[in-house]
């Protein structure tokens, strides 16, 4: 790391605890940092979008796109930021690699040598050796490979950029790369027209791998995909995973897929975590009425099973005027009053599940075991 | 020659007995599509989107067209509709329509019509009664299907008056009660809405209740909850179900997704590049498959109750060009009980020989396409 970048590990004891911030949770994770640190530890983030209206646009409110938001991602993990769309999943992840800078709050990144970095608060130059760290996968394998570049070009730009300047060094890593992800290294000089959706979603991979990040945030990377297809990049993604030791920040909507993939779960729900919990625990046995709901809305791929879709009434909160209390208690058919004046904050309930709800505790939810029976 | 006009204000047929569907009752189907081939011409090539595509469609039944991108689920709606455009044609096959005989008091306006659409001018006349008369399409987009500059009430009420021409007035009245119909809030002030003012799940209302203007017959839904949220599917899906029992239509459901299917659909038709695979009741899609294919495309969706974190099944490869189309059947390179010989060098015709619904695959039969047996 250059001189000047802000060091906060020497400031923090390495088992800080933050009242918000999710605690690991038990035997979900198979590995963890040096002294305990989290690789990504999220603390308070907070994402507004100014609205401006008038003849002089004065800002007239804020879009609560991302509203407090914590949590951590530990070496070796698969987090899961599941949500419908407009509930800040993407704003959360765009803030992690800063692609958006956010309003308030810590992202503290671990470096390879144990210092604790804030990405929300370094400079352009300062983030810029810090971006090997963390890469993206895009969801749009059809948009976010430049049609004009052969495959050689697009992998071995990153390398190029972090300063990789020989050629033949560029083509040897990108033929490893590609044999990695599964496609025959002749290929290098072939374009993106030449490759399906699927393989095209591989060269995506191999891009955001050329610079061995330790932080690999994955936006929808398959739900682009067709299903026959996306089995082989899930089984891609979970075997480089595996392989190189990777953390993910996964951002879907379909739970099925979380479900799958992830050690750990973070529901969202108009810019706020509601309920963040290991896998198993979550989908056995959900404490949030919103959890509960998304679960019971998905289309179970059986005739036999077609229990009418419960879907829920109304429409998702506006995050520009959110209502007052807990934002889901209009369409929650728990609410009582406190739910209606107060705001409830996440706090754990049970080894490292955390909940955002008034009546977590005196609730019994059905989760997809109910699912089964039901139906 | 009179043209057959449905009125827009007669109550629709009443409900059907789900318990003998009309398919079994060895009743007519509402549309008939044989043998349909929609090929487009390109300087590179012939592109056969749709190759041969034979099903039915029973009053008040919903068929669900399944497969992936490329398979011509969408080129065999817009078949239909007669919107293929040039270089796509339609070169063989036929599509026959046959307006249901509507039970009560819509009866006495009833006009029998029936015509085979591929052989229609497009344009014509006739054509331009059936689409969104007698045939409606429920887009995938409901963003892009709206007009931004006009409120959803004027299209709704120009769609009314472009098939039965009747005072604005009366137009309007109609136009609210389909908008009540399909469940839309305070639909009078809806009415003067646009499209961008609603939020996805009620812009989706307001399309249904546009395809439902008319009072079609069929209903062609072409991936209509691909672009919303899973809790706003499930009452889009619900909805659906709900308007088909009431009015006994017929919907032609088109999807990548199986889990929707096996929540809607009576019948399935399994469709891989511009060919059907298998097609048959739903149960025995989704509990017999027959076809590799169909059984490869079910194992390898990740579920709710999957194990997590281990390889899914895969379908091997990816799904091949349109214009490098293998010989044979069009799955054999994927296939994994591939018969060297047989499956790439003879087409296997869509029989119902050995079984009880049809599969075009030599494990089952050996017939091959266009007549005779394999060697």
């Amino acid at each position: 790391m250059p001189e000047g970048t802000r060091t906060t590990a020497a400031a923090r004891p390495p088992e800080a605890t933050v009242p918000a911030a999710p605690s690991p949770g038990g035997a979900a994770r198979e590995a963890r940092g040096p002294g305990g640190a989290p690789l990504l530890d999220v603390r308070h983030l907070r994402k507004l979008y100014p609205i401006k209206a008038g003849p002089l646009k004065r800002t007239v409110g804020h879009v609560r796109a991302v509203d407090d938001v914590s949590f951590q991602v530990h070496d070796g993990e698969i987090l899961s930021l599941v949500g419908e769309s407009g509930c800040g999943k993407t704003t959360t992840a765009k803030c992690v690699l800063r692609a958006v800078d956010p309003t308030a709050g810590e992202v503290l990144f671990r470096l390879p040598n144990g210092e604790v970095v804030d990405v929300a608060k370094l400079s352009e130059g300062q983030l810029r050796p810090l971006r090997s760290q963390m890469q993206l996968v895009f969801q749009d394998p059809f948009g976010s490979l430049n049609p004009r570049k052969n495959l050689l070009d697009i992998i071995g730009e990153p390398l190029l950029v972090h300063g990789v300047k020989s050629r033949q060094q560029r083509m040897d890593r990108v033929a490893e790369l590609l044999n990695l992800v599964g496609l025959r290294p002749e290929y290098m000089h072939r374009y993106p027209h030449a490759f399906s959706g699927g393989q095209r979603q591989r060269v995506v991979i191999a891009r955001a791998l050329a610079l061995e990040p330790r932080l690999v945030v994955a936006d929808e990377a398959v739900s682009a995909l067709d299903v026959s297809v996306q089995a082989q990049i899930l089984n891609l993604l979970l075997d480089l995973q595996r392989r190189l030791d990777l953390s993910y920040l996964f951002v879907a909507h379909d739970l099925s897929i979380v479900k799958h993939i992830s050690h750990r779960v973070a529901v969202m729900y108009v810019g706020k975590i509601v309920e963040l919990a290991p896998t198993e625990e979550l989908f056995h046995r959900p404490r949030h009425p919103y959890t509960s709901a998304l679960m019971q809305a998905v289309p179970v791929p059986d005739p036999d099973k077609r229990a009418a879709l419960r879907g829920l009434p109304g429409e998702v909160a506006n995050p520009a005027d959110p209502p007052k209390g807990c934002y889901f208690h209009p369409r929650c058919p728990f609410a009582t009053d406190v739910c209606r004046s107060e705001t409830p904050v996440l706090r754990e309930v049970g080894p490292g599940h955390h909940v955002a709800c008034h009546r977590a505790e005196e609730l019994d939810l059905p989760g997809i075991d109910e699912l089964e029976r039901v139906a | 020659m009179t043209l057959p006009t449905r009125t827009a204000a007669s109550p629709a047929p009443a409900p059907r007995s789900p318990a003998v569907s009309e398919r079994e009752r060895g009743g007519e189907p509402v549309l008939s599509v044989r043998d349909l081939k929609t090929h487009f011409r390109l300087d590179e090539g012939v592109v056969r989107a749709v190759d041969g595509v034979s099903f039915d469609l029973y009053p008040g039944e919903v068929v669900g067209i399944v497969g992936e991108s490329g398979c011509g689920k969408s080129i065999t709606m817009k078949s239909i509709l007669r919107l293929v455009q040039p270089p796509g044609r339609i070169v063989g096959g036929e599509i026959r329509y046959r307006r249901p005989e509507p039970v009560g008091e819509a009866r006495r306006r009833y006009k029998p019509f029936e015509a085979d659409l591929a052989r229609l001018p497009p344009q014509g006349r006739r054509m331009r009664q059936v689409r969104g008369g007698d045939i409606a399409l429920i887009p995938q987009e409901p963003m892009a299907s709206f007009s931004p500059l006009h409120t959803i009430g004027e299209q709704i009420v120009e769609a009314i008056r472009l098939h039965e021409p009747m005072p604005k007035a009366r137009a309007r009245e109609v136009a609210i009660a389909k908008l009540r119909e399909v469940g839309m809030p305070s639909p009078e002030q809806r009415f003067s809405a646009y499209s961008w003012q609603l939020s996805g799940g009620l812009r989706q209302r307001a399309i249904i209740a546009m395809a439902l203007a008319c009072n079609p017959s069929v209903l062609i839904a072409d991936e209509p909850t691909t672009a919303i949220d899973v809790t706003t599917q499930a009452q889009v899906l619900e909805l659906l179900k709900r308007l088909q029992a009431d009015h006994g239509s017929s919907i032609l459901f088109i999807t990548h997704d199986l889990g929707v299917i096996a929540q809607v659909a009576d019948h399935v038709v399994v469709m891989y590049l511009g060919k059907v695979m298998e097609q048959g009741p739903v149960s025995d899609i989704f509990h017999r498959p027959r076809h590799p294919y169909t059984r490869a495309l079910l194992k390898s969706m990740p579920s709710l109750h999957s194990e997590p974190r281990v390889a899914l099944p895969t379908v091997a490869g990816s799904i091949p060009h349109p214009l490098h189309r293998p010989r044979g059947c069009a799955f054999h390179p994927r296939c994994p009980d591939f018969m060297p010989g047989r499956c790439d060098v003879r087409v296997p015709a869509l029989s119902a020989a050995g079984g009880r619904s049809p599969v075009a695959c030599f494990l089952h039969h050996d017939e091959v396409e266009g007549g005779g047996h394999d060697a």
